[in-house]
């Protein structure tokens, strides 16, 4: 594992290490698993236990561009189950999934701490705030371009 | 003569556009030796973002919602009077910069500036100090800690100065959970030396040697500014005492709100599942990898040098008996001026909300302070305090410091709805009462905004509540039901109109609501029809509520206003 190497083969290292894999991957696959637990010199289970256990960590690939919809309490007022519907139904996918081309992956997340924007999303970790439908609609076509430039 | 040009360059910032507004003015003043361009924190003033803050020789003036553009150059260039911000006598007047008062004024990652602002003096200070007398100042101070449960500070240091250890770890709790809440996101970008600066006289005072910073996944500002910070502290020997170095470390958190709780940080950071467990042992007895752990909240740290600024005495002049010194509020929601505000103890919550918010009075129906752990306070009562069991005798906590404001047009039964989703996605599992309790309380809220709810279903919520509470092991478990309990105790009505007459008087809950299409006011443009994503509305502009969705698009698109929410089955008036 490359890119866990600078790593002290501590256990409290363990979620630094997953992070560290899914920063250059995108998410964690089997393989990964396998390296991670052969490198700190723990069983693999307890190390999908503990990836488990976090939000943060995904076990399929996501998207190239990588929505996340703002679900905290702030945004929630502002209508992100509205924000959220308009994406549903503009890229045709649910929380968790992904474009079948491979291009957008939407997940909902509680707070980007941008809530007197709200609501917001946030596009590979850019915030974009106050949305309404035309504005998110607008910026998701300026990606889909993006992709096909 | 302009010295220097700051954007405010905060998350919040650069999401309203000020990083847009910073390249603008680098491209634009590239030959302007004479004039700086500086990124800082947050003044915590957002609703004006993007902000810019232009520096001469008489003084600061600062100009709100500043775009990329010529007209806005050559405003901020010409100190255009007219053009500036004027900042309300409202908040001004109410608002008491302690704990924020650099925030936003330097250069965030520049050690320099903060030293010259009287940044790591009270360090030094307190370098000449003992122990005791650090954490007897602390205690005198006053201070409580900010993270939510409001533990006396220099009573949490002293358990841990007392131990005997030759390894003693001191964790900053930087989480942020609630969700809704971005005070500490705004210190860390802002003035991430101030926080380290109150961690290491913490440590001096505890005997500490090995210092953590817990921070959300979701902050990586934050962690990059307080990164850069920690390592000036390196370069400067800033953290070395009597030839002893003391180590600071930001560890990132994985998205797990019930990481916040202290055990289930410890164990986090110790590379496990973040479950919480029994104490005691506590922390301070029993914490990372068995060392002597004590955690306090970024907000708390933060204040710590200020103690030392002014000495604990003066410190707890402000604020009122039990509650001293200042707290910060991330206001949101349904107000005019969205922020962070820094305001004494004991102002009352309609100072915060109506003058220094904005909020329009009649407008409000509560505000939600305390986010899932706490609960929501009624308009009418407003003019409580703002202090720790003021909050509490009306069932909701001081928290964070999350301030949201529910405008009338909010339904109180589905905000206690989504807190109730959050706590049951973020319940670890452990305890069968936090695990199922919270989510058979889910599922009858559901039942009641989807118009399926009895009367049953209200005593069944008050009577599982306290239950919950009771019967699980950490915090979370012990306060979720809390903005359900909240609600039923003032908003009772709106409940009961869901159970008995189906009906959502905020109309905001999908399954009591039509979507009514006044052909009266219609100018049969067509956009509605066009956007409907489900096809519901027919050529002669007719909702079929069947097929709809409730989506809203239809009203966001008419130009007339000619749709509207109704109650549902009131489509034929
Ligand atoms: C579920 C749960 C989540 C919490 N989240 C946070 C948090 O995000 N930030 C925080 O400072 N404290 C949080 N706390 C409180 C901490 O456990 C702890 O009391 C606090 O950090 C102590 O610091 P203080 O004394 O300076 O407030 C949380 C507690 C629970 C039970
Ligand atoms: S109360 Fe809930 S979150 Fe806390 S330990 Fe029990 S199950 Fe886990
Ligand atoms: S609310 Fe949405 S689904 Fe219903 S009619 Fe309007 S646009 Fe169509
Ligand atoms: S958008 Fe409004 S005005 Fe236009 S057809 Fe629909 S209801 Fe009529
Ligand atoms: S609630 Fe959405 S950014 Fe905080
Ligand atoms: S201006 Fe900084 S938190 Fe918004």
């Amino acid at each position: 594992m490359e890119v866990i190497k600078s790593l002290e083969k501590d256990r409290s290292n363990l979620i630094k290490a997953i992070q560290m894999v899914q920063e250059e991957y995108g998410y964690i696959s089997d393989k990964s698993i396998e390296n991670i637990s052969e490198y700190f010199g723990i069983p693999t289970v307890e190390v999908e236990g503990v990836l488990s256990f976090y939000a943060q960590f995904k076990r399929t690939a996501p998207g190239e561009y990588k929505i996340a919809v703002c679900d905290g309490t702030a945004c929630h007022i502002k209508g992100s189950s509205r924000v959220k519907n308009w994406l549903v139904e503009d890229l045709g996918i649910d929380d968790g999934e992904t474009t079948e081309d491979g291009l957008f992956s939407m997940e909902t997340v509680a707070c980007l701490g941008c809530c007197s924007l709200a609501p917001v999303v946030s596009i590979n970790g850019k915030v974009y705030g106050k949305l309404d439908r035309e504005k998110l609609l607008k910026i998701i076509d300026d990606y889909r371009n993006r992709g096909e430039n | 003569m302009i010295e220097r040009i700051k954007v405010g360059m905060a998350s919040c910032g650069i999401a309203a556009g000020a990083d847009e507004v910073k390249d603008f003015l680098d491209q634009k003043l590239k030959d302007r030796e004479d004039i700086e361009i500086l990124e800082v924190g947050c003044i915590g003033h957002c609703y004006a973002e993007p902000l810019v803050e232009v520096e001469t020789e008489s003084g600061s003036v600062f100009f709100e919602n500043v775009e990329p553009t010529e007209e806005y150059l050559d405003k901020i260039l010409e100190i255009d009077k007219e053009s500036t911000m004027s900042f309300r006598d409202e908040r001004t007047g109410r608002e008491h910069l302690k704990v924020t008062k650099l925030a936003g004024r330097i250069d965030p990652v520049s050690l320099q500036e903060y030293i010259e602002n009287g940044g790591y003096e009270s360090l030094k200070k307190v370098a000449k100090m003992s122990p005791d007398k650090i954490v007897e100042e602390v205690k005198t101070s006053g201070l409580r800690g900010r993270g939510g449960g409001g533990f006396p500070t220099g009573l949490k240091w002293s358990f841990l100065a007392s131990k005997e250890a030759d390894k003693k770890i001191l964790i900053c709790n930087a989480d942020e959970g609630d969700p809704g809440a971005f005070m500490d996101r705004s210190m860390m970008e802002s003035v991430p030396h101030q926080v380290i600066e109150g961690m290491l006289i913490a440590a001096l005072a505890t005997g500490s040697n090995e210092l953590f910073i817990y921070a959300r996944a979701e902050y990586p500002l934050a962690v990059k500014n307080m990164n850069i910070a920690i390592e000036q502290v390196y370069d400067s020997d800033i953290n070395v005492f009597d030839g002893e170095t003391i180590d600071v470390t930001v560890k990132e958190g994985a998205g797990a709100f019930v990481c916040g709780e202290e055990t289930a940080m410890i164990h986090s950071l110790e590379g496990n599942r973040g479950n919480p467990r029994y104490r005691p042992p506590y922390p301070t007895d029993e914490g990372y990898k068995g060392h002597p752990t004590l955690i306090n909240n970024v907000e708390t740290f933060a204040n710590v040098p200020i103690i030392f600024e002014e000495g604990g005495e003066k410190y707890a002049e402000l604020g009122t008996e039990n509650s001293k010194g200042t707290k910060l509020f991330a206001l949101a929601g349904d107000l005019k001026y969205a922020g962070l505000v820094e305001v004494p103890m004991g102002l009352t919550i309609g100072e915060v909300v109506y003058d220094m918010g904005g909020a329009e009075r009649g407008e409000v129906k509560a505000v939600q302070i305390g986010g899932p752990s706490g609960g929501c306070i009624p308009a009418k009562h407003f003019d409580v305090p703002i202090d720790y069991d003021s909050l509490e005798s009306l069932g909701a906590i001081m928290g964070s410091g999350g301030l949201i404001v529910i405008g009338s047009g909010r339904c109180m039964v589905e905000t206690a709805r989504y807190f109730l989703e959050f706590t049951t996605k973020e319940s670890c599992g452990k305890c069968t009462f936090c695990r199922i309790g919270t989510k058979r309380m889910l599922e009858t809220l559901e039942r009641i905004t989807s118009g399926e709810g009895t009367l049953e279903d209200i005593d069944f919520l008050e009577d599982l509540g306290p239950k919950v509470i009771d019967a699980s092991l950490c915090g979370l478990g012990q306060t979720a039901p809390n903005p359900v309990l909240s609600t039923l105790r003032y908003f009772k009505d709106e409940y009961l109109a869901h159970v008995e007459d189906k009906h959502c008087p905020a109309l905001q809950c999908n399954d009591l609501v039509d979507i009514y299409l006044d052909q009266e006011i219609c100018i049969e443009c067509g956009q509605c029809i066009k956007n409907c994503p489900v096809d519901a509305i027919s050529d002669d502009f007719v909702v079929d509520n069947e097929t709809c969705t409730r989506c809203n698009t239809c009203i966001e698109v008419c130009p007339v206003d000619a749709i509207s929410r109704v109650k549902r089955g009131d489509t034929n008036e």
